[in-house]
């Protein structure tokens, strides 16, 4: 093909470039049905994204996504490249199989492992993919493969291996994994970490130069290469405490998508690339929304070391010269009934306590009895960016229901403000105290609220290590117990009313 | 040969452009799907994988390739069924 006769030039070019053109004519042809249709795939793709702004719209959008995939996948068997269909068959079987599974029996509340785990395949894929494209030019001496070429299968590799181990980490510790009784969650620093990441890195990026220069030489390298990236995943991921988890999920999802995106630049695979570049941007967007809902650099939260994990049980009494005020069901449900307006904060410890549906049964109540009720959810509340959200969703909380830190502007008409099992997304400290390491972190004001209710097992300071001031000020009540009961008994106490 | 990388860097660039004007209008109730779907997108690299398992040049060929369309399938089917299933969840009043 002439490109220059062909009306689309950057079409006509990277079909012009894909190794099929030795087989002339009809190969010419069905690359270039073969790149439109992935064109459609890719406006599907896009198409689908944007119809996630929507909850009415999501699902659908979904499908249409889903549907682009598909005709990726059929278009590509028909690629003149594939000699034989079996060890393709096999691995559609499998993988959907596996997938599918994975997908039908996970619980709600282990999502955030879940989309960590598949974030993992999506990489461990593409450093495949990687790694059997050098092999391929590594056979094939008739190939003369260009350098851009030999890069993007060395950072494909790289990317992809660090997504993989990566996410099993963010998986361990998300799943409560335990190295010689610690949990995992908590951050694990070897001496010297960064300084041994870093070196690391830069092993890679050599090893990833041997390959490019002397690929004919360069087996070696790119096993060992592969073999530096996997300790450099779990490195880069085990400094990191479980608070932080929104951060991580985030960037691996940029991850896989970034692994996709170079995939693309070494196989001339545009479909790749524009797929890859909008996991890897939308990855981008969620990392940056969860730093800035953090008030914390990138750079912070992924040097780690921020938050320690109690296990053990804490006071409920006050330290000295401090007062709490304590409240039972009972009580509660005395200040609830007469309450207009209330708004529920929930965080990771209702999805601990596997409480949604308790909370969601008492929101209903209260709605029926008039109240407003809402939830308010902090960016950050949770393991994974809108965790809380699909929580809610999944104990049948109707979306209109569900806000954000919006919710500060009513604050003060707002008569009892319910903390479920979150802690640093309330403490006021963030507003005024400089010294404290969440100050300045958008918080919600809920000790602006005429009365604020705090459903906690103890006097426990949260995942950042610090004392919430909000539970000694006069407004507030401790409900002391785990959430999920607390919720049961107010919910019976309400209902027998 | 650089005519090629160029084409590529153009797309991917103005990918990236779509990617942000696109995806910075999703509500935060809907990260965690967001998440999930975009991730199942991240598996079009079962395109790469089944040319791969198709070419039949030997063991390695076989090997890697049924692994990378295995892997690259549970990210696609995973991805997308569950996202589903989430989004079924998110009702009206």
């Amino acid at each position: 093909m002439n490109p220059d006769l062909f009306p689309f030039p950057l079409l006509g070019q990277v079909s012009a470039t894909l190794p099929a053109v030795e087989e002339a004519a009809r190969g010419t042809l069905q690359t270039l049905g073969i790149n439109l249709a992935y064109l459609v795939s890719a406006a599907l793709f896009i198409t689908g994204l944007r119809k996630m702004s929507h909850p009415r719209t999501a699902r659908g959008g979904n499908l249409l996504s889903a549907l682009g995939m598909l005709i990726a996948i059929v278009v590509t068997l028909g690629s003149h490249e594939i000699v034989s269909y079996w060890t393709i068959g096999a691995g559609l079987i499998v993988g959907s199989t596996i997938g599918a599974t994975l997908a039908i029996r996970v619980q709600m509340t282990a999502m955030p492992q879940m989309v960590g785990m598949l974030n993992g395949f999506g990489g461990l894929a593409s450093a495949t993919v990687a790694f059997a494209e050098f092999l391929r030019v590594y056979f094939d001496t008739q190939r003369d493969p260009r350098i851009d070429t030999l890069i993007s299968i060395g950072l494909s590799a790289l990317i992809g291996t660090v997504t993989f181990t990566g996410s099993v980490t963010a998986y361990g510790k998300l799943q409560g994994w335990k190295l010689k009784g610690t949990p995992i969650s908590n951050p694990l620093m070897l001496p010297q970490h960064h300084l041994l990441s870093v070196v690391l890195l830069l092993v890679c990026i050599g090893l990833g130069t041997v390959t490019t220069m002397d690929y004919s030489q360069g087996l070696w390298a790119i096993i060992l290469l592969l073999v530096i990236a996997s300790v450099l995943g779990v490195m880069a991921v085990i400094p990191i405490g479980g608070a932080d988890m929104p951060v991580v999920i985030s960037l691996l999802n940029s991850y896989s998508g970034l692994a996709a995106m170079t995939t693309g630049f070494a196989l001339d695979n545009y479909c790749l690339i524009i797929s890859g570049a909008l996991v890897g941007a939308s990855g981008i967007i969620l990392t940056k929304i969860m730093c800035t809902a953090m008030n914390r650099s990138l750079l912070n939260v992924v040097a780690g070391g921020f938050g320690q994990e109690i296990t053990a049980a804490g006071a409920t009494t006050a330290a000295a010269g401090k007062t709490v005020r304590q409240m039972d069901a009972e009580e509660a449900v005395m200040v609830l009934e007469s309450a207009q307006k209330v708004f529920i904060v929930p965080g990771y410890g209702m999805a601990v306590a596997q409480a949604q549906h308790t909370v969601a049964e008492l929101a209903e109540l209260l709605a029926k009895k008039g109240a407003d009720v809402r939830f308010g959810i902090h960016p950050v509340a949770g393991r994974m960016p809108g965790h809380m959200n699909v929580l809610l969703a999944e104990a049948n909380v109707p979306y209109e229901r569900l806000s954000d830190l919006e919710l500060n502007s009513e604050m003060e008409q707002c008569d009892v403000a319910m903390i479920i099992g979150a802690n640093d997304v309330v403490n006021p400290a963030a507003r005024h105290d400089r010294s404290s390491p969440i100050y300045g972190m958008p918080i919600f004001d809920v000790d602006k609220a005429r009365t604020v209710m705090v459903s906690k097992r103890s006097l426990n300071p949260g995942f950042a290590g610090i004392e919430n001031e909000l539970f000694y000020l006069p407004n507030t009540v401790m409900l002391f117990g785990d959430a999920k009961k607390m919720m049961s008994a107010i919910v019976s106490e309400l209902k027998s009313h | 040969m650089i005519e090629i990388f160029t084409n590529n860097f153009v797309i991917f660039v103005l990918a990236m452009f779509v990617g942000f004007e696109v995806i910075a209008k999703v509500p935060p109730i809907l990260h965690t799907p967001l998440m999930s779907g975009s991730n199942a997108i991240s598996g079009i690299t079962i395109v790469g994988a089944v040319v791969i398992a198709g070419l039949h040049r030997g063991a390695w060929s076989e090997i890697l390739g049924f692994l990378a369309v295995t892997f690259a399938m549970i990210n696609v089917v995973g991805g997308y069924r569950v996202t589903d299933r989430m989004l079924a969840m998110f009702r009206k009043k």
